[in-house]
């Protein structure tokens, strides 16, 4: 008798998207060195525009160094030595010196909320005044704009010039989204961006994740795998400095191709 | 240490409790076709009563999986496995009910001369719970041989029934003073039938839980 396969896409299949996006990021052979240690390993990706990609790994994996590459934050460290390709929009990033125009184009949210002591106004506009912007009509403009953007504009409208830590953790790791917004980058890249907040806060954090995918690139270092299976559409499995598994968000919760992936998302790891 | 201990434990209970669902099972279908050999109205009765225990465990097997899923919130092969012990749970409930209405066709067809021997019946039940043991253990063992092993057996039992319909209508003809007899026969013969289809469905749960994708047995 024949045994059929029925392949078959579930209504969930997030890969049942008809449109690929185009390649905004491509890394290739990538490796980097803290002094005498390797980190990371010839990773190579492919990161597509306007999508949010997830990286998952054990503590230690090289997650986050990888992100970090993604806007040179690594070359604030003494001893990183890196190798290898990170092509943004066709230019290689470690092939130019122009780092302040990377960091504008590509953002940075952190795990921990981190406003400076001034009022939640001066924290947004003050990326946009540092690029020399002074008309107040504009900045005000790009203020509200950036705080609606991060879901946040109705709950701090009427108290903007307030000291933004007076704001809850939840409230603050938005309106450090928002600054980074006020920047008006193409890529966002986020660090563990709730492991510091409450439940609900996350889960504000991730739905402002999933409207923001329409402007930005997306990648978020995440050690909540329902996080990454809730918000991302691609992610990508590190584990020792290497890319063990790179694919479908869906494809990388329900089936995955590599074993160590399977242990990893399963919680048997270790 | 195993990582994820518990889990693992909860995992295993799920899996004994699948067991024990199919033991009674088993022994539904045994005692009901015994009850029918010998017209054991009694027998009947006492399966139709004990079908409330497979019922009971069906709903354990249910909780307890929403449960695992809510507290462990499983990925990939555990989530397969979860949701392939609510669907198998379902298909051996229905199967046992088949059983019940084995049982249901004996009272009916009440005492006389059992027209049994003369029918397939008997090698479609062996089949059946051949089949039924292959299908738990291959997805128990994660085993993709035994389970297109389980949609081979499924043509066999069909073949059975094509071949037990022609010989039950052939006496209707011959023996019209037995109809009730042979049309509640006739019943039986599409009980087993369809307790192969459930028992492919099993097959078709554990190539799912194996492979990842769905796989048409029958």
């Amino acid at each position: 008798m024949n045994t059929t396969v029925i392949d078959r896409k579930t209504a969930t299949d997030k890969s049942a998207n008809t449109t690929e996006q185009q390649t905004k990021i491509a890394v290739k052979d990538l490796n980097l060195f803290y002094g005498e240690k390797q980190a990371l390993f010839d990773v190579s990706i492919d990161i597509k525009e306007k999508e949010v990609t997830a990286l998952i790994g054990p503590s230690g994996c090289g997650k986050s160094t990888f992100l970090r590459t993604l806007n040179r934050m690594n070359d604030l460290i003494d001893g990183v030595k890196i190798n290898g390709k990170m092509v943004i929009d066709g230019e290689d990033i470690y092939q130019s010196n122009d780092v302040i125009k990377l960091r504008t184009k590509v953002g940075m949210v952190f795990q921990k909320p981190n406003l400076f002591p001034m009022s939640i106004y001066d924290n947004v506009a003050y990326g946009p005044r540092m690029q020399g912007i002074k008309n107040k009509a504009e900045l005000n403009k790009i203020v509200e704009e950036s705080l609606r953007g991060a879901a946040i504009w109705d709950e701090v409208k009427d108290r903007l010039k307030s000291s933004a830590l007076g704001l809850s953790g939840g409230q603050q790791q938005r309106v450090c989204i928002a600054r980074a917004i006020a920047m008006k980058p193409e890529v966002i890249l986020m660090d563990e961006p709730t492991s510091a907040l409450d439940p609900i806060s996350t889960l504000k954090v991730e739905e402002l994740i999933a409207s923001m995918k329409k402007e930005y690139t997306i990648v978020i270092v995440t050690h909540n795998m329902q996080q990454a299976a809730r918000v991302s559409d691609k992610t990508a499995f590190f584990l020792n400095g290497e890319i063990i598994e790179f694919d479908e968000t869906n494809k990388i919760f329900s089936m995955p191709s590599d074993q160590r992936t399977e242990d990893y998302v399963t919680g048997r790891f270790g | 240490m195993v990582v994820r201990e518990n889990f693992e434990n909860s995992l295993q209970e799920l899996q004994v409790k699948m067991e024990e669902m199919t033991q009674l099972t088993v022994e539904s279908l045994e005692k009901s076709f015994d009850a029918l050999k010998t017209q054991d109205v009694e027998l009947a009765l006492r399966v139709i009563e004990e079908d409330n225990e497979i019922d009971d465990l069906e709903e354990e097997i249910n909780q307890l999986a929403i449960w695992l899923m809510v507290k462990e919130q499983p990925v990939a092969r555990d989530l397969r496995k979860i949701i392939g012990a609510i669907k198998i749970s379902s298909e051996v409930e229905r199967i046992a009910d088949f059983g019940v209405n084995i049982a249901k066709a004996t009272i009916k067809i009440g005492n006389g001369d059992s027209l049994i021997n003369k029918t397939s019946l008997e090698a479609m039940k062996e089949v059946c719970i051949t089949m039924l043991n292959k299908a738990l253990k291959s997805f128990f063992d994660e085993n993709m041989a035994l389970a297109k092993e389980v949609g081979d057996m499924d043509d066999e039992v069909d073949e059975y029934s094509d071949e037990t319909y022609k010989q039950l209508t052939g006496h209707l003809c011959e023996r019209q003073e037995e109809t009730n007899q042979l049309v509640q026969l006739l019943f039986v013969n599409r009980y087993l039938e369809r307790t192969a289809d459930h028992i492919t469905n099993i097959a078709e749960s554990a190539a799912y839980l194996i492979k990842g994708r769905k796989y048409d047995l029958n």
